[in-house]
């Protein structure tokens, strides 16, 4: 009873949250939360093998499934506050008010007597007693749920389904689409010029030098120019010095202030570069 | 046959013998241009080549049998000349029974004559008039099934068979009326007789039912014998009744509206429907019912007052119109009241009525017949005014229409002398005022018909440009002829009084009067008043100058008369624009009341439902809250129960 | 020990995820009330069970288990299809259907 009285205040309160939180995501958790909860109380109510479902099934399956959609549908759409139905939400904490009153009447009515208890249900372990249920009296119940299931999946494969409105293109049309657009745009009907191969730099956000000595933009990836992250082509000679420096064995050649100075240009000839 | 006794003089009833020998070929005379109609109807173009023959044919065909039965029946006794022939039961409900019988008789037999007999000299004209149509085969159709329908007017035996008779001859007539239907002014003109001669139906349909109600019957036979068991009162309702019918079909005032409009007909149709035959089924309608006339003296004065009305009125348009077509309806219409004269002064007029019809039938279907030839031979101009001279041009056409102009004018010795002679000297004798009225409408014809013929065959040429008159191929002038000799000698129906013996079984015999004046006398009047108008005619068109354009700046009783006296006028103010407000007023009342009540209902119901649906908001959330609501009121529902 | 404060706390959960359903517009958030719901449920299943004393409770709640883990797997699918061609996770922009 100790674990009730602790984990309901609990439940109560997670579920409470889910109604007021506006994010989505917390709201999952908070469900998360009562789930666990509700397993604890399963054992303690002589269920353990509802306990393991609750656990794996729900918060490990459904409740996974749920976060999974939340991030398609992108974590941080949260709900607007203000309720657009005139009227709603004060009828339904009403009509919820009434139905919990008239739920706690109901119950206040009754009398339930003394608590039988499982534990001659449960003497043979509860799971064999389960099963001994499922595969008799419930086997046609059971057999349907199967039923149930195939269809289920089935239908989410349907509806996540996507039709193809044209046909895939294979690699002769590509191949016939660059030279169609070289013919016509005037696009460069070869790969893409790969990143600058330096002595000190290789890495992709290093772009190739033409030879005119200006950096080809092509050559490094459009997300690192737009995220302003690629290196200028004349700061790489930036360091030609201090490795001079440190060949010729002068010492306190501060790498870090150099590093942060690197860091600048690239900046600095970054923004240069957009501008142009 | 009896007869019966009634204030002084005898009415005959009818009381046919059962047919037999020739006359069980009675209903062949219908049958045979009823078959020509429908074998050029349905047969279509197939039957273009032969079609008119075929039309002539069965028309003629009828004639020959007609001849023959009319032949047979002068052999007979006077009270046997009364057959009756039962095709076959047409309808039976309840205690009614209507069967399709055919009565020949005198009077039809007379009909009889001048229907197929002047409708197959028409027919044979209209091979010629109507040869350049391409749609004469057509014609020929309508004009055989004008030609059953009015046999099967007058052979009617009871007054439903002869309804039908009576609207056959109106479908053909404004099917004929309308015949070059591309004519905007043609269709109109037959929509008009169609729609007035519906309003004199009425009264013939509703004299039909009266019948029923009163008699039970409406066979001759019975009404005859049982209008002597009937009210007076109900007798003048039956006999205006018949009068509006008559009207309607006759065109006497107040009905009288359609008939110069139904000149846009070709010529033939004006001259055997418009002036020959049915505008005269009013005449015989009257003369038919004259064993309700006779008991109904009220009736038969409202009969004298509207055809001496129509008499003048007629007479006068035909005086201002220029229109050779429309100066001869106008004539129609005033000799049509002539014949109405005769026959509301009962007893006394009914076979001068029928005299005079058939004279009419032949001088009327003569000038008809001329005025066509003369259109024939001036490029379809009516315009009297563009006339002039024709005489040289078109003798035949000329002394035809001459004969035909003499007789109707009453010149001594032709046929019109003897027969509107007859009904002014009975009309003076018995009607001062109308017999006063008709003589000065006999000067007034005498006017009209001389500045007709001044203006057509006199006077100088005022032809347009590029008309060359000619005469008429032989297939037309033949039939003038023929008409020209009938509208001489027509007269020799009187010799002897042998017309008023001969109708004597249908319509009776009247006690013979002295007329307080000697015969004579009244003869010289007449002829004088028509030589006064003569003489007048050509004193103001024959001595001078025609215009070439009717002049404008003329009197008001002139531009009355053109205007047909404003029939139209007074029509459309009478009936059309009230009618037309009452309508308007019908039709707001309909669309305000009645049909508010249930568009009203139905817009109720879709408001509600607009404001209902509004429930249907598509939020999803919405409705969980409705379901959570049921639930609860579920849930406390079951608590109150429970405890 | 007693049965009743369990059932009181399903019930007490149960009314919160419902009142989460008709509040919540964000469709994973109603979903998980949903399933808040349906645990509250399975509690007072498994207490009822060790009330009466025979197994058929649990039985009753695994299979909701089940049924819950379907549900949601097809739920989401449809969610995520909505998000597709939407670009919203929202219950209430999928309002077309409507007077």
């Amino acid at each position: 009873m100790t674990a009730f009285w602790i984990l309901a205040p609990v439940m109560v309160l997670a579920a409470l949250g889910i109604l007021f939180v506006r994010k989505a995501v917390h709201a999952a958790l908070l469900l998360a939360v009562v789930m666990i909860s509700l397993a604890v109380l399963y054992a303690a109510l002589d269920a353990p093998f509802l306990f393991a479902v609750q656990i794996i099934v729900y918060t490990g399956a459904i409740l996974m499934l749920f976060l999974f959609v939340l991030m398609l549908v992108g974590v941080d759409a949260s709900d607007s506050v203000v309720e657009t139905i005139r009227g709603q939400r004060v009828l339904a904490v009403a009509g919820g008010l009434v139905l919990g009153v008239l739920l706690v009447l109901g119950l206040s009515q009754l009398t339930l007597g003394t608590v039988v208890g499982l534990d001659e249900a449960n003497s043979g372990g509860n799971i064999e007693a389960l099963a001994n249920i499922l595969f008799s009296r419930y086997v046609f119940a059971f057999e349907t749920t199967s039923a149930l299931l195939i269809t289920a999946a089935v239908g989410a494969m349907v509806l996540a389904h996507r039709e193809r409105l044209t046909p895939k293109a294979g690699q002769a049309e590509r191949a016939a689409q660059r030279v169609r657009d070289f013919s016509e745009k005037g696009t460069h009907l070869g790969p893409l010029p790969s990143p600058g191969v330096y002595a000190r730099h290789n890495a992709v956000d290093t772009p190739a030098l033409l030879p005119d000595g200006t950096p080809a933009p092509d050559s490094v990836s459009r997300v690192l120019s737009s995220r302003g992250t690629v290196r200028s082509a004349p700061a790489l000679a930036d360091d030609i010095e201090q490795v001079r420096r440190s060949i010729d064995g002068v010492p306190g050649g501060a790498s870090g202030e150099q590093a942060t100075a690197t860091g600048h240009n690239t900046e600095q000839h970054s923004l240069e570069e957009e501008g142009r | 046959m009896y007869l019966m006794s009634e204030g002084g003089h005898t009415i005959p009833v009818v009381a046919p013998l059962e047919a037999e020998g020739a006359y069980t070929l009675l209903w062949l005379v219908v049958a045979l241009p009823l078959l020509g109609a429908a074998v050029l109807l349905v047969g279509g173009r197939r039957t273009d080549r032969w079609g008119h023959l075929l039309g002539t044919a069965t028309a003629l065909a009828s004639f020959v049998l007609s001849v023959v039965l009319f032949v047979d029946l002068l052999g007979r006794e006077e009270s046997e000349r009364q057959v009756a022939q039962r095709l076959w039961e047409w309808m039976e409900v309840g205690g009614f029974s209507v069967g399709m019988d055919l009565l020949y008789d005198p009077l039809s037999a007379l009909f009889l004559l001048l229907i197929t007999g002047v409708g197959t000299l028409i027919h044979v004209y209209s091979i010629g008039y109507m040869e350049h149509d391409p749609r004469r085969r057509r014609f020929f159709a309508y004009l055989n099934l004008f030609v059953a329908a009015m046999l099967t007017l007058v052979l009617a035996e009871n007054y439903v068979v002869l309804f039908l008779g009576w609207e056959g001859v109106g479908l053909a007539s404004y099917l004929l009326i309308g015949f070059w239907q591309h004519k905007p002014s043609a269709a109109a003109a037959a929509k008009k007789a169609f729609v007035i001669n519906r309003v004199g139906d009425i009264g013939l349909s509703l004299a039909i039912a009266l019948m029923f109600v009163t008699f039970g019957t409406t066979s001759f036979t019975q009404v005859s014998e049982l209008t002597s068991g009937a009210g007076e009162g109900t007798l003048t309702a039956l006999g205006l009744l018949l009068l509006l019918g008559a009207c309607g079909k006759s065109a006497q005032v107040p009905l009288q509206a359609w008939l110069l409009d139904a000149m846009e007909g070709p010529t033939p149709v004006s001259a055997l429907i418009h002036a020959a035959t049915m505008v005269t089924a009013g005449v015989y309608l009257v003369v038919r019912s004259n064993f309700v006339y006779e008991l109904a003296p009220h009736a038969q004065t409202v009969v004298v007052v509207v055809a001496t009305v129509t008499l003048l009125w007629g007479a006068v348009i035909g005086c201002a119109r220029d229109d050779i077509k429309k100066v001869l309806a106008g004539s129609t219409m005033s000799q049509i009241g002539y014949m109405m004269l005769a026959a509301g002064l009962g007893v006394y007029g009914y076979a001068f009525a029928i005299f005079h019809l058939i004279t009419h039938g032949f001088f009327k279907a003569n000038m008809f017949l001329g005025a066509g030839s003369v259109m024939h031979g001036m490029a379809d101009d009516v315009d009297m005014r563009r006339y002039g001279a024709l005489r040289k041009a078109m003798p035949v056409t000329f002394l035809t229409f001459a004969m035909g102009y003499l007789a109707i004018i009453g010149f001594p010795l032709f046929s019109g002398f003897w027969s509107k002679d007859k009904i002014i000297e009975t009309a003076l004798v018995e009607s001062p005022v109308a017999g006063v009225c008709a003589l000065v409408g006999a000067g007034v014809t005498g006017f009209y018909m001389t500045r007709l013929m001044l203006m057509t065959f006199f006077t100088d040429k005022r032809w347009k440009e590029g008309v060359h008159p000619h005469e008429s191929p032989s297939v037309m002038t033949v039939p003038l002829i023929v008409l020209a000799a009938l509208s001489v000698l027509g007269g020799i129906l009187l010799l002897g009084d042998w017309i008023v013996g001969w109708l004597a079984p249908v319509v009776g015999e009247a006690p013979h009067h002295e007329p307080p004046v000697p015969v004579i006398v009244l003869t010289v009047l007449t002829v004088a008043v028509v030589a006064v108008g003569v003489a007048a005619a050509w004193f103001l068109v024959g001595r001078r100058e025609v215009a070439r354009t009717a002049p404008q700046d003329v009197s008001f009783a002139v531009r009355a008369a053109r205007a047909d006296l404003y029939g139209d006028a007074i029509n459309d103010a009478v009936v059309v624009r009230p009618g037309r407000r009452l309508v308007t007023l019908l039709l707001g009342v309909d669309h305000r009341g009645a049909d508010g009540l249930f568009t009203g209902g139905g817009s109720a119901v879709a408001g509600v439902g607009g404001l209902l649906r509004r429930v249907q908001n598509g939020f999803v959330r919405s409705y969980a809250l409705s379901v959570l609501a049921g639930a609860l009121i579920v849930v406390i529902a079951l608590m109150v129960v429970n405890s | 020990m007693d049965t009743t404060p369990y059932v009181v706390l399903s019930a007490i959960l149960f009314t919160i995820g419902t009142v989460g359903v008709l509040t919540r517009r964000n469709a994973i958030v109603v979903f998980m009330c949903v399933e808040l719901m349906l645990n509250a449920c399975n509690l007072a299943l498994v207490a009822f069970a060790r009330q009466h004393g025979n197994l058929d409770g649990q039985i009753a709640a695994f299979f909701v288990m089940v049924v819950a883990a379907a549900e949601v797997v097809v739920g989401l699918a449809i969610i995520m299809t909505i998000f597709r061609t939407r670009r919203s996770a929202s219950v209430d922009d999928a309002s077309l259907l409507k007077y």
